[in-house]
């Protein structure tokens, strides 16, 4: 798993990084609102240096979503 | 004081978004000017901030289209490093019945005061969020409360633009970003001054205080909602016409 990423997400959503596992949703088990989840991909943004357009965020809802996003995007680390 | 906070005010080459921009430089904010037409008459602005002592730049852009507004937003945050206070106030009219009202003028009027203030709203709101802060202000109108024969798409635009007010309020509100709107009444600018003074003279009939407002007694009203005292205030719309709606 992207150690970075995690660290990320945890730091968002203000959880223990134990809870930030591939299988699990935001809105469910990490209880996000949906400005977290836009914040949280302004963060990745930042960090990557990468665009996620806005219409993507739908489909991001776990953080395996969010992992594959980034893989298939050139980011493994 | 507004020291150390950047804001941006559109259509601030003239009139009430001029004296807003000139106010907030005032209290120390760096103030963006943005204008779409009038580049003397924002480089005219930008000289009186300066030549007070002030900080301000000038920046051209039409806030009906969504990536010159997000690349303005990109600018001044690359720039300045920070946007802390927003100002929707560009604006234009074209009044003329209903019946003799054309397609384009009902769409321009729309487009420049209603999804302008969206535009800049949706773009300067994401690095507030990322500030965990700010302060937008829209400018309405009496007009958006109440409404006015001749003025049906200008009044739309600014009744939308208290709708919009409230939504951003709610979904900005947990980041500590306020959105407030002001809603002028009848202030004299070059907007009012085509209006015969038998014109005025009706419209002063129904106003408690008798009098036109001027551009100042608006930007004092946009200067308490950015401040810091304004901390506990969101989604309002505060009227300053003299009475002459109240709602």
């Amino acid at each position: 798993m992207l150690e970075k990423m995690k660290e990320l997400i945890a730091d968002q959503l203000n959880v223990d990084p134990s809870e930030v596992v591939e299988s699990a949703t935001f809105e469910g088990d990490l209880g996000a609102d949906s400005l977290d989840l836009f914040e949280l991909v302004m963060n990745l943004e930042e960090e990557y240096g990468i665009e996620i357009p806005t219409e993507e965020l739908e489909t991001l809802k776990t953080v395996g979503d969010v992992m594959n996003y980034l893989k298939e995007h050139g980011i493994e680390e | 004081m507004l020291t150390g906070k950047v804001a941006l005010v559109t259509g601030a080459s003239r009139g009430i978004g001029r004296q807003i921009a000139k106010t907030l430089a005032g209290l120390g904010a760096t103030v963006i000017i943005n204008y779409n037409g009038s580049a003397d008459a924002a480089a005219k602005v930008q000289e009186e901030i300066t030549g007070e002592g002030g900080a301000a730049a000038c920046y051209q852009c039409n806030v009906a289209d969504h990536d010159q507004v997000k690349e303005m937003v990109t600018w001044i945050v690359k720039t300045y490093k920070s946007l802390d206070i927003l100002v929707n106030n560009a604006g234009i009219t074209k009044d003329t019945l209903m019946m003799a009202m054309s397609e384009d003028d009902f769409d321009s009027v729309v487009n420049i005061n209603l999804k302008g203030t969206f535009n800049c709203i949706k773009h300067a709101s994401r690095q507030m969020l990322r500030q965990k802060s700010g302060r937008i202000v829209n400018i309405s109108s009496v007009v958006g409360r109440a409404g006015n024969a001749g003025q049906a798409n200008y009044a739309a635009s600014k009744a939308g633009v208290i709708g919009l007010t409230m939504s951003a309020a709610k979904e900005l509100g947990s980041r500590g970003i306020t959105v407030n709107a002001v809603a002028p009444g009848f202030i004299a600018t070059e907007m009012t001054d085509v209006l015969s003074d038998k014109q005025k003279e009706m419209i002063l009939k129904n106003i408690p205080l008798q009098t036109l407002g001027s551009t100042q007694d608006v930007a004092n009203a946009v200067a308490f909602l950015v401040s810091e005292e304004a901390r506990y205030i969101t989604g309002q719309t505060l009227s300053v016409d003299g009475g002459l709606y109240m709602g």
